[in-house]
């Protein structure tokens, strides 16, 4: 009973383990496609990280502790920022 | 079922083995398949290591003394609850928590990655399955919990009296949860620094990993505290003890991580400070695992020392540092900041200066708990630190603190001038000022503590900071949407979770620590030995001993004593105290002595906890002098009587046992009721603390806002900022 559990928990971790070698060609593909490219990550990432603070920055002024005149100036910084992240964005979700 | 779990294990570290290389050959080559395979090891052990514990778990449960650790640490009168916690009070149980808990967040952060940050990705994993490859190797090698007696013992030696406790039930998991998911970012940011992506992705990936990690190391070291204030009889709760601070090490330093990350997130500075504070948590945490295992450091909560098992947590701690800083050296160029402080006056400089305290309180603890290892490889003499060597040098850093607790958020990213400053400061600084002024004059003694004071300020400074910014903030809310005010509020909070969360923490922390500065500086306590009928005062109260108590039984005897409290003459409370004594298994201590002399002791104390001040007391019976002399015969004359039994036909002998068995639980019980019948002073620590409920009031405060900054943000949220942001561009392009 012992050794047969044994024998089956190894033959469960060789089919987990081993399920991306049986994969046909069409499913390796589509499991390399599945992955965004580094740069589009990348991009994505600092793209959220900018809406992020474009947001911070809303409330900050709402909240009083941005002057209208200060939070003018930070908000058109951050999104010439985000504009330009998203520029850079769409030239390389395109290649 | 033992060679099962002990198959399991090895099965285990042949998976690690097998996934650390073919997450690496995965790496070099790019070929997906064995990325996946490598990723999929992962789940594979977290199975594995599954199945393990829970024969271990049945093993405690059903009393199976045949396994060592089952005999060495439960007992078949060890309430259920107990047996099953008492898994990880051994060394050997511990361990394969800590690589089962390892495998099941690896599996969680690598499932919820696999297809993020892809470059990233293999060597983190590889990283994660090397922590599992070294801890399911000490397991096996040094620690195996599957070790088991033939034939088995009729009895265990039963649970260690200290920690039959609620809290502890939860402690060591939460800790441990902290611990092994700490090491999440930081095989994620080895990852990032060996193939150089080193922007803010592989800190967005793992942030949520690093905070849960910090929520759960926060609420184990409460439960830590709570458990050393209400379970080890000297009525503290924190006592520098080394492996407290070893736990205490990462929170702080993952504090500072998650205040930094924001910096780099959204300004893409302090790189180099993020990815080596992340580092050294990373190894903090292992070091304090070490603590906990090696014994190098005398503490209560530690395992017997092990040569062996130390010197390879030895080599893996060297090796996370030396390739830690051999990558951030390497890759020095491509961590420069993108950007520069815009402001001295920003909330970037507050997080910057904030880092910095936390950094030096950790480095201050850090050489402090090391202190004696450090003075006795100098100079051959171990010398001991106690609390008082930690607070010149905590205190003046905590202060600072809480003081940055409160400006940090009334203070704006980027820039601030003088006019929103002084808008934004008026109210916290007023409350902060009021307070000072109330307590020298409303409260005698408070000026002597200048600390202590500060403290009292600070902290009202950083509520009313933080009481400031959720009413503007539901203010703004009602402005835009003339929602009713609670409304508001949940939703002021529901969109903006990091922020109003973090705020939420803020507040808890200046409770917490009010609450620990309060207690600390204005406790009262006294040792008193009294009979039943006498009283002694302690800080305006009167404790009176009314009546003693005791209770035999067959899992331990239990003195007690009833005590009345009052105040100018009117009844407070009435508090019961209890002394254990779980019976020894050795028997050199005698037939009888067994049951009054054993070392297994734990005492429950007498607790009335408010909102403004704790009395806490506990009864210290240990010795039993009276009992003594009849111990000592009823030794002599059981013994006597064992010996003739011995001689016995061993047909005729279990019946004899049996009487004598019967005999002497009548003689414990005698003895014991003694206590009632004829009671002799008995020695009681009485302690009336303020404000010790906001500690962990403050500490419940700090769970739930780290709860509201953990709970993802709703996606909604997100589709309207980033339809915003495209309008934006539309009308510069239109320009």
């Amino acid at each position: 009973m012992e050794f047969l559990l044994v024998v089956l928990a190894a033959a469960a971790v060789i089919v987990i383990v081993s399920t991306p070698f049986r994969r046909t060609e069409a499913e390796t593909a589509e499991a390399q496609d599945e992955g965004k490219s580094t740069k589009v990550a990348e991009l994505e990432a600092a793209r959220e990280a900018k809406y992020r603070e474009i947001r911070d920055a809303e409330l900050d002024h709402r909240t009083g502790k941005l002057s209208d005149e200060d939070f003018r100036s930070v908000d058109n910084t951050l999104r010439a920022e985000a504009i330009s992240i998203l520029r850079a964005l769409d030239r390389a979700q395109k290649r | 079922m033992a060679t099962v779990g002990h198959a399991l294990l090895i099965l285990a570290l042949v998976v690690a083995l097998y996934g650390v290389g073919a997450s690496l050959y995965g790496a070099r080559t790019g070929r997906r398949a064995w990325i996946d395979s490598g990723r999929r090891s992962m789940y594979a052990i977290a199975g594995l290591t599954t199945f393990a514990f829970l024969i271990l778990e049945v093993a405690f449960l059903r009393s199976d003394f045949s396994y060592n650790i089952v005999a060495s640490a439960s007992s078949t009168t060890t309430p259920t609850v107990y047996k099953a916690a008492a898994v990880w009070s051994t060394q050997q149980g511990s361990l394969l928590l800590w690589v089962f808990l390892l495998s099941l967040w690896s599996s969680l952060a690598l499932f919820l990655t696999r297809r993020r940050v892809r470059e990233i990705v293999p060597y983190a994993t590889a990283i994660l399955l090397g922590f599992c490859t070294f801890f399911i190797g000490l397991t096996i090698l040094f620690a195996n919990p599957f070790r088991t007696t033939s034939p088995a013992p009729a009895e265990g030696a039963g649970l260690d009296p200290l920690l039959r406790h609620t809290t502890m039930m939860i402690h060591p998991p939460m800790v441990y949860t902290g611990y092994t998911m700490l090491t999440i970012p930081f095989a994620f940011a080895l990852g990032a620094l060996i193939t150089g992506r080193l922007n803010a992705e592989w800190i967005q990936v793992t942030r949520r990993f690093a905070l849960a990690a910090w929520l759960c190391l926060g609420v184990g070291v409460l439960l830590g505290a709570r458990w050393s204030y209400t379970e080890l009889g000297w009525g503290g709760y924190w006592a520098w003890d080394p492996v407290e601070n070893a736990a205490l090490m990462p929170w702080l330093l993952s504090t500072a991580f998650l205040h930094s990350i924001m910096i780099q997130e959204k300004r893409g500075m302090l790189k180099v400070w993020n990815v080596s504070l992340i580092l050294a948590t990373g190894t903090m945490a292992i070091i304090g695992t070490f603590l906990v295992r090696s014994g190098i450091l005398s503490s209560i909560h530690a395992f017997v020392s092990d040569p062996t098992l130390n010197i390879s947590f030895v080599v893996l701690i060297a090796a996370m540092i030396v390739s830690s800083v051999g990558l951030v050296i390497h890759r020095r160029a491509e961590l420069r900041s993108e950007s520069q402080l815009d402001s001295l006056l920003s909330r970037e400089a507050v997080f910057l200066l904030q880092n910095l305290v936390l950094v030096a309180l950790t480095a201050v603890i850090f050489w402090l708990t090391f202190f004696p290892l450090i003075s006795e490889a100098f100079t051959g003499q171990e010398q001991s630190i106690g609390p008082p060597t930690f607070r010149p040098f905590v205190v003046p850093l905590a202060l600072v603190v809480v003081l940055l607790s409160g400006i940090g958020p009334v203070i704006a990213w980027r820039r601030v001038t003088v006019a929103n400053l002084r808008r934004n400061f008026a109210f916290p600084v007023a409350a902060g000022v009021t307070t000072a002024v109330v307590l020298l004059v409303g409260v005698s003694g408070v000026g002597g503590h200048t600390f202590a004071l500060l403290m009292f300020c600070f902290g009202t400074f950083a509520l009313a900071a933080v009481a400031q910014e959720f009413w503007r903030g539901v203010r703004a809310r009602r402005a835009m949407t003339h929602e009713a005010a609670p409304l508001a509020l949940a939703s002021l909070v529901r969109r903006n979770r990091r922020r109003y969360g973090g705020y939420t923490v803020h507040a808890g922390l200046a409770v917490l620590l009010i609450g620990v500065a309060a207690s600390s500086t204005f406790q009262h306590q006294r040792y008193a030995t009294m009979k039943p009928g006498q009283s002694v005062m302690v800080d305006g109260y009167r404790i009176r001993y009314v009546r003693p108590t005791a209770v035999p039984s067959a899992q331990k005897i239990s003195f007690g004593a009833v005590l009345a409290v009052s105040k100018g003459g009117h009844h407070v409370t009435t508090l019961r105290t209890t002394y254990g004594i779980y019976p020894s298994q050795d028997p050199s201590l005698g037939v009888i002595g067994r049951f009054f002399n054993s070392g297994s002791v734990e005492s429950r104390i007498g607790l009335d906890a408010g909102p403004f001040h704790d009395i806490w007391t506990v009864v210290n019976a240990a010795n039993v002098p009276p009992l003594q002399s009849f111990i000592s015969e009823g030794d002599q004359k059981f013994g006597a009587l064992m010996s003739s039994i011995a001689r016995l036909p061993p047909s005729s002998q279990p019946a004899a046992l049996n009487t004598l068995y019967a005999l002497r639980d009548r003689l414990v019980a005698e003895l014991t009721q003694r206590f009632v019948t004829h009671p002799w002073p008995v020695q009681f620590l009485l302690i009336v603390s303020p404000l010790v409920s906001w500690l962990w009031f403050g500490g419940i405060i700090i769970a739930f806002g780290g709860l509201i900054a953990l709970w993802p943000v709703p996606a909604l949220a997100r589709r309207r900022v980033r339809s915003a942001a495209y309008a934006a561009r539309l009308a510069r392009e239109l320009a």
